[in-house]
Formats: C-alpha cells, sequence, structure tokens
C-alpha cells in the first residue's frame, strides 16, 4: 500500500468514525481504517439498534406505575381534605411523581448516554438516535416522561434498519405518542361515546373531543410534510380517522397501558384525505391512511432531506437528496437500504467538515476519547439543560434542530469552553500517571482531519490539561 | 435607582481579563456614548399563546358560552379578569402587567395576527420572525435587518436572552447572546488561545468574542442583582440547568408550586437583562423567548397550565420594569406570539391552534390609549372560518409603528427591507408618547 492511499484510508476511517458514527475511541479511527465502509455496512442489521438498557420495564409498567401514584395522590389529597387542618399527611406526591420521573426516565437517559459513549457501533447508534428525534416524545409532558426510553426501545429501535412504515405504526400506536400529543383522549363528536356523555350531561369535570393535535404533527412532522400542501380539511378527516386509537387505563389490570383502539370513540363514516377516500373500517381506517402516508413520494423527500442534513450537511447536495429519496421509493421504504446508499453516496465523504455537534453529540464524543464523562451521573443532565440540550426535553414535536445556526452561538460556546476545561482537567486528575500527551490524544480523535493549526495550539499548551481543552474546542473536533 | 449599572471601565477589566482584544469592546462602547437611547424588548410567546385569557373579552356576551369551563371570570368574582374597559380584562396571572395599565403603561392588540394562515407553529414562528409573508421566505430575522437599517453608525446593539440567537435577531448585524448561568474563570489563557484559533472561522470566531464579552458584562451585572436578591428575599439557585423542571409540572397542583419557583427566576432574568441593557456600552435591543403555550388540553382557567406561563411572563415584565429604573420611561416591551388559539374550548379541556391573538405593549415610553386595533367581536359570524379570532390588525404594522418611532428606522427600509413587501401594511400611528 502507498502512503498516499494509506492516508486515504486513514481520512475515510476518520470521516466514518466523526461523521457518521459518535466520535472515536483511541485507536477505533486506526481499526477501522482497514475497510471504513464495511465498518459502516456491517452494522446495518436487520435487528435494528440494540437496545441500550435491557432491563427497563415496559412502557405499560411505567404507565401502571405512574396512573397508580397519581391515584394514590388525588386519593390522599382528598383524605386531607376530609381532615381539613387536621395532622400533618405524608410526603407530598406530586414531589414523589417528580422523583419518579427523575428516577426513571433519569436512568434511562443515562443509560442511553453512556451506552453511546462506549458502543462500537457508533453509525448504528446515531441512526437510531436520528429516529428518535424524528418521532419526538418529549418530557415537557410530565405523562410522557417515564414512556420515552420504552417508547424509544419498543417502538423506535428494532425498525431503524427495517420498513418505515412498520416504524411509523408502531409510534403512533405507543402509549408515549398517544399520551404526548393528546390522542388518547380525542373522541368522535358522533361516536357513540360522545354520544353517551352527551345524554349523561356534563358534571364529569373534563370535557371531551376531537383532538387534532397527533393528525396534523404525523403530517407535518413524521410523514409528508409541509411542502405536500394538505389542507386543514385533511388535520381535521385524519383526526376523525384516529379516534379510538387509545389505550388501557387502569379499569382494564390485564391491559392497563397498552394500546386499544376503542370502538366507541370511533367517528364513525368516510373520511376523505389528500384526495383518497378511505371507507369506515375502525382501526384499519388510520392504519390504512399510515399506509399511504409512508409511501407517499412526499415522505421520501422529507425523509431524504433530513437524513442528509443530519449525517451531511446544514445545505445537502440536492443529488445526495435525490438519490437517498429513489432508495426509499424503489425499496418501499426500507431504511437499512437508504443507510447503505447513505453510506454508498460519494457525497457523504467530503472531507470539509459541515456539520456542527450538538451538545449531546459533543459531550458523548468527548467521553468516547477520554474513556468516560468523568463526573457523577447526575451532573449530566444540568450540564445538557446549560448547554440548551435538557434531556428527553425536546421543545417541541419537531424535536431537537439540527443546523449549526442552533447551537453555535456565543453563550453555548463560552459554557462549552467552561465544560471542556473541566472535563480536561477531570480526564488527566484521573490518572495522575497518565502519559497520554495531548498531541495523541488529537490524532486519535481526529486521524487526518486534525489541523496544522490546532496540532501547533495543543503542542504550545502550558499542561496537559490545557491541551485537551484546546483539542475539544478546536474547530475540528466541535465539526463533524 | 441603577445600583447595578457597570461601568465601561469595570467592563473593559473584566473583558481584558478573559482575553476578549481591547478593540473590539472598545469599538462598541465609545459608538453608544451614553445609555439615554431608546430601549426595546421584543417577548416571543412561543406555542401559540390565547389571546382569549391573556385579555379575556369578558364583557363580550360570546365569550362564556365559547369557552365554557376555561373561560376567565367576570370582573370582581373569584379569580376573575383584572379589568381594563368594560369588555376586555387581563388574566388574573398578570398582575404587574395590570399595575402598568392603570398607569398608562400597558396596551392591548387583542385581534392581532401575521400574514401566516397556516396554523403550523413551526411556519407561523418563522413568519412572526423573519418578517416576510410567508414561511421560509428568509433566513433572517425582523429585528436584526432593523438594526442594519439604522447602519453602524447608530451604535444600536441587541441581545437574545438564549443559549443561541432565535431567528427574530439573526442576520447581518452581530447579536449577543446571554443565558443564565457560569462562564469560565477569568484566569485562562484558553479564551485567547481560542480566538487565534478560531480568527479564521466564520462562525465560531465572532461567536466566541460575542459570548466572552457578554459573559464579562452579565458576570458584574447578576453579581449586583444577585446582592441585592440575596438582600430581599430567599430564592433557588440560578443555574439554568439545575432544575429538572419537567418532574415537578405534574398537574395542577403542580403547576402552582411551579409558579411560584419560576417565577422569581423569571424576574431574575428580568432584571439581569435590564442590567445589561442600562449599562454603558450595552445593547438598546433585546429578544427573549417565553415557551410553552401550547395548550391543547386542561389549559385550566384563572389557574391552572396557562395561568402558570403566564405568572412566569408576568414576573418577567416585573423585573425588567423594576431593573431599568429609570431608563423604563425611554422603554417599550412588545410581548407577541405565532397564533392565538380556537375561540371554543376543545373536546380535552383547551384549544387548537387559532388565529389571531393578543399583544402586549408595555412601557414608559407608550402613549396612554385604549385598544390597539379594533375588536371583531366573538359573535359567530365574525370568527374566522368559523373557529378563530378574526384579525384586525397585521402584526407587521405594530412592529413597524414601534421601529420606525421609537426607534427611528427609515419607513422605506421597513416597507421593503426589514419586512419585504410590506407597504399595505403601514406602520401603526399613536403607539409611542
Amino acid at each position: 500500500m502507498t502512503a498516499e492511499v494509506s492516508k486515504n484510508k486513514s481520512l475515510y476511517a476518520a470521516l466514518a468514525v466523526t461523521r457518521l458514527g459518535l466520535g472515536a475511541q483511541p485507536g477505533e479511527i486506526a481499526a477501522v481504517s482497514a475497510d471504513p465502509q464495511a465498518w459502516l455496512m456491517n452494522q446495518i442489521t436487520a435487528q435494528g439498534a440494540a437496545p441500550y438498557r435491557p432491563d427497563m420495564p415496559t412502557s405499560a409498567a411505567r404507565f401502571t406505575q405512574f396512573a397508580a401514584l397519581r391515584a394514590s395522590r388525588r386519593m390522599r389529597a382528598a383524605e386531607a381534605a376530609k381532615a381539613a387542618g387536621g395532622v400533618k399527611s405524608a410526603p407530598d406526591p406530586v414531589t414523589e411523581i417528580g422523583a419518579l420521573i427523575r428516577q426513571d426516565a433519569g436512568l434511562d437517559f443515562l443509560s442511553r448516554i453512556e451506552f453511546a459513549a462506549a458502543t462500537k457501533s457508533g453509525f448504528a447508534e446515531r441512526w437510531a438516535l436520528f429516529w428518535s428525534n424524528h418521532f419526538t416524545v418529549s418530557a415537557l409532558k410530565p405523562q410522557a416522561a417515564t414512556l420515552i426510553g420504552p417508547f424509544e426501545q419498543e417502538a423506535i429501535r428494532p425498525h431503524v434498519f427495517g420498513r418505515f412504515e412498520d416504524m411509523l405504526v408502531a409510534s403512533t400506536t405507543h402509549p408515549a405518542m398517544l399520551l404526548y400529543l393528546d390522542q388518547a383522549q380525542s373522541i368522535g363528536p358522533n361516536s357513540r361515546a360522545a354520544t353517551f356523555f352527551a345524554r349523561r350531561g356534563g358534571g364529569s369535570g373534563v370535557p371531551r373531543g376531537l383532538n387534532e393535535n397527533l393528525a396534523r404533527e404525523i403530517l407535518e412532522l413524521h410523514t409528508v410534510g409541509v411542502e405536500a400542501g394538505y389542507s386543514q380539511a385533511d388535520v381535521t378527516e385524519f383526526a376523525r380517522a384516529l379516534t379510538g386509537w387509545s389505550l388501557a387505563g387502569p379499569n382494564m389490570p390485564d391491559r392497563e397501558g397498552q394500546f386499544l383502539f376503542r370502538a366507541n370513540a370511533h367517528e364513525p363514516g368516510v373520511r376523505t384525505l389528500l384526495g383518497r377516500r378511505y371507507a369506515e373500517n375502525g382501526f384499519f381506517q388510520a392504519r390504512e391512511v399510515l399506509h399511504d402516508l409512508a409511501a407517499n413520494p412526499h415522505t421520501a423527500q422529507h425523509l431524504a432531506t433530513k437524513i442528509a442534513r443530519h449525517f451531511v450537511s446544514d445545505t445537502p447536495p440536492e443529488s445526495l437528496v435525490t438519490q437517498l429519496r429513489a432508495a426509499y421509493l424503489s425499496t418501499g421504504g426500507n431504511l437499512g437500504e437508504v443507510a447503505r446508499t447513505l453510506v454508498l453516496a460519494r457525497e457523504t465523504w467530503d472531507p470539509e467538515p459541515a456539520k456542527f455537534k450538538t451538545p449531546y453529540e459533543f459531550l458523548v464524543s468527548s467521553a468516547r476519547l477520554g474513556g468516560g464523562f468523568g463526573v457523577r451521573p447526575g451532573r449530566l443532565g444540568p450540564t445538557l439543560a446549560a448547554l440548551g440540550q435538557r434531556p428527553f426535553a425536546a421543545p417541541s414535536p419537531k424535536g431537537w434542530p439540527d443546523e449549526a445556526s442552533a447551537w453555535a452561538d456565543g453563550d453555548a460556546l463560552v459554557k462549552r469552553m467552561s465544560w471542556s476545561e473541566a472535563f480536561a482537567a477531570r480526564t488527566y486528575g484521573a490518572f495522575a500517571t497518565d502519559a497520554r500527551d495531548p498531541l495523541t490524544l488529537a490524532d486519535a480523535a481526529l486521524g487526518p482531519r486534525l489541523s496544522p493549526a490546532a496540532a501547533q495550539a495543543i503542542s504550545r499548551a502550558e499542561t496537559r490539561t490545557e491541551g485537551l481543552a484546546i483539542l475539544l474546542m478546536s474547530p475540528e473536533f466541535l465539526r463533524r | 435607582m441603577t445600583p447595578w449599572r457597570i461601568t465601561r471601565r469595570h467592563a473593559l477589566a473584566s473583558a481584558l481579563a478573559f482575553g476578549v482584544s481591547v478593540e473590539f469592546l472598545g469599538r462598541q462602547a465609545l459608538a453608544d456614548p451614553s445609555s439615554q437611547a431608546n430601549k426595546l424588548v421584543v417577548i416571543v410567546c412561543r406555542g401559540g399563546q390565547d389571546g382569549l385569557s391573556v385579555s379575556p373579552p369578558v364583557g363580550d356576551p360570546a365569550y362564556a358560552a365559547l369557552r365554557k369551563s376555561i373561560a376567565i371570570p367576570g370582573f370582581g368574582a373569584p379569580g376573575g379578569a383584572l379589568k381594563l374597559d368594560d369588555t376586555f380584562g387581563l388574566h388574573p396571572a398578570l398582575t404587574h402587567v395590570h399595575d402598568l395599565a392603570m398607569q398608562g403603561q400597558a396596551r392591548i392588540a387583542p385581534a392581532i395576527a401575521t400574514p401566516d394562515r397556516e396554523r403550523s407553529h413551526f411556519e407561523a414562528q418563522d413568519v412572526l420572525e423573519n418578517g416576510a409573508a410567508t414561511p421560509y421566505a428568509s433566513a433572517t430575522g425582523w429585528l436584526n435587518r432593523a438594526l442594519t437599517a439604522l447602519g453602524p453608525q447608530s451604535g444600536v446593539k441587541a441581545i437574545a436572552v438564549a443559549a443561541t440567537a432565535p431567528l427574530i435577531l439573526k442576520g447581518p448585524t452581530p447579536v449577543e447572546s446571554w443565558t443564565p448561568g457560569g462562564g469560565p474563570e477569568p484566569d485562562h489563557r484558553l479564551p485567547g488561545i481560542l480566538q487565534d484559533l478560531y480568527a479564521k472561522d466564520p462562525l465560531l470566531g465572532p461567536a466566541l468574542a460575542e459570548g466572552l464579552t457578554t459573559d464579562a458584562m452579565a458576570r458584574s451585572a447578576s453579581a449586583s442583582v444577585a446582592r441585592e436578591m440575596a438582600a430581599s428575599e430567599t430564592t433557588d439557585s440560578m443555574a439554568l440547568g439545575s432544575a429538572s423542571d419537567a418532574g415537578d409540572m405534574t398537574g395542577a397542583n403542580a403547576a402552582a408550586a411551579f409558579a411560584r419557583r419560576g417565577a422569581p427566576e423569571a424576574r431574575k432574568i428580568g432584571l439581569t437583562l435590564a442590567a445589561l441593557m442600562s449599562a454603558r456600552g450595552g445593547p438598546q435591543v433585546a429578544a427573549v423567548s417565553v415557551e410553552n403555550f401550547d395548550t391543547h388540553a386542561n389549559q385550566g382557567a384563572a389557574t391552572g397550565q396557562l395561568a402558570t406561563r403566564l405568572t412566569y411572563l408576568d414576573a418577567l415584565i416585573e423585573g425588567l420594569h423594576e431593573g431599568l429604573g429609570q431608563d423604563w420611561a425611554r422603554t417599550l416591551v412588545v410581548s407577541a406570539t405565532e397564533f392565538g388559539r380556537t375561540a371554543r374550548v376543545n373536546g380535552t379541556g383547551g384549544t387548537d391552534h387559532g388565529t389571531a391573538s393578543t399583544a402586549l405593549v408595555l412601557g414608559g415610553a407608550l402613549r396612554r390609549g385604549g385598544l390597539i386595533g379594533d375588536w371583531p367581536t366573538l359573535q359567530a359570524s365574525a370568527l374566522f372560518e368559523n373557529r378563530d379570532t378574526r384579525p384586525t390588525l397585521d402584526m407587521r404594522s405594530l412592529f413597524k409603528g414601534v421601529l420606525r418611532d421609537h426607534l427611528g428606522v427609515d419607513r422605506r427600509a421597513l416597507d421593503t427591507v426589514v419586512f419585504p413587501e410590506s407597504a399595505s401594511a403601514p406602520p401603526l400611528n399613536g403607539i409611542v408618547a
């Protein structure tokens, strides 16, 4: 092998590991340089992405636990009211629910970020994180918070290299999504349930009726996107078709927290959506809509654009989008084939880094290099929050933004700088006899992507700690 | 009353300690020789704020029937609206805004909307911030283009209270950003080394320089605020990430607890931003976001989810008012949202995406007066597409009136560059005293 070819292999390895993966562990670039594309292709498997917390309770178990705690809170509140002015009551249940969320969702999140720091399959993990963000469920809705981990492991990760339609259906029928986007309580205005409530009269407190939130976001965010030009009428029709898609509550102990089609809540009748008629068919009416949405060319375009933007550039080459779109359409929406197309596309391998890491990616890539986060697990959440990316708490159903302009701002950079210094101090502090020179670490982190300017700044550092902080804050490490 | 005003020398000293070039800060500080300039704060309320709860038209005959369980009770009732006139009140959580209104320093625009009619958060926020008539028509924001139109010689600077600048402030004119939280220790060489390393990086170079300058100023300012606050009350820590808020936002009871905890932080953000703006060489224009107004379910009435968010907004405004001190007389604050919500309560005790909403305009520079824009009423025939408050005022007209009369932006620039092709939405008269 000539020196030239060997250097190229090393550059491709660095791009595979840092751009398509989650950053290099020491030695990883060297190992991958034997065949960078094979390293990526081998991670595309029909089983999808591995679970990051194999012992995680199911969504049904989490829902049941949460519902029970809320019920006991209500009961205790009633008792306390009865004994008004009486003795001081048990621990504040609101705080208890908060603690439960922090404990369960917190452990899920920590498992995920530690898995990302340790995995040998960085590409599969990035690909899975992309789809979790595509189907965002956010802890800003407390009822959904403890279900996010189960949602990712049950509905997203098994399907990330399978058919998109399967992931779409799994997401749309999952309790986390049904609760997050208010679908669980949506009731057809002419359904038997609505008639029953109307006859019984008000009084029960919570009013019930149609909620179009999930229908709107499926169209706008999950499938065809706004470019498809659907109307308010399409949204409402889809919402009507989706009525009845709900989950079982505590009155059905053997199925509590699982998907349930409530025929009584389903709006009867034919629906017309994006120019197609859907006959009344209970659950299968909306199921058929999802099938058509998954096959819609607008969905292919929307997904191809998002994938290219996430993996390659904020302004992705049109030629790449076209290849990904074609791969999707010609395989019936097989995401494994889309991933293979991405790996093989020439545009994916542009040596110029065009993506600025999100805070999550920045922390994970630092930890992969340093051999751990080096902090108490409890500190990671607040750190990410300060950097603008609170764990499991994307600001809206649109998920976290993917463009440099959303992350590379003055305040965010200053905070990353502080974190880098502290991280470097801890990393070297933990290995007091560590002989690793920061320049050696820089080579391990970036391979040929390391620029002469950054290498010089690192070599001139006064301390190893300062050198590592410079590496983490170098333009090429902040990007991928 | 500006105990936390920081001097230019002070700011320079702390900036120097960070390795920020003297030239960078010096030029800006000199460009604005006084803090006598008019100030503008734009609060972007994200998620689609329910105007019919912000300024409930409790005197409108159709209001109670449309709103049912989420109607704000009438004047004088428990949890009732705070009276503005015979028709309108303010949400009971907006006590500070109401105090200002009673002094002629707060008014409402109850049926205002951007040109967007699509009811998508992302498109509507885009239009609210990009200043164009359609989403994605511009990658820069109208507030930034307004600064550009004023020209560099004006010395007007802007700041975003966010880890990253929102679209409204993106654009050719450099903008600082700031969030509460700690920065680097000032005795490190790293900031200077990185500035050298970023010298040719068009993204990271300017961003780091702004971040360091702002951080230096905020440290001085918030140290003063912290002393002030410590003297008056006990509150929780200022660290932005210290509270896992999601954990405690469970139901209406928790909402009240969250409101109690969130409000002091909001007031503190207002105080610190005010201190930054009052400092010599500080920004005259600021943009702040308040989120989570997307109340599809269980939005509540006098208390509940929406009330919690309005408590936060009220505390933010209170902090600004208090912190700006005598500068308040030269200040306008505009609080606006991407769209309003359906006039009818939905099936889940909330409201869905709608059209017109309420904008609040506040400040010592505000001209005393009544409603801004007309009230279309809520009678069935007046509703937009039989579901939403009908817009009677173009959001761009309000912003253009403010920019022209308060900051002195040229009319032609307003019609063509700041709000492209917006001659049909002329600047609103009578906003500025």
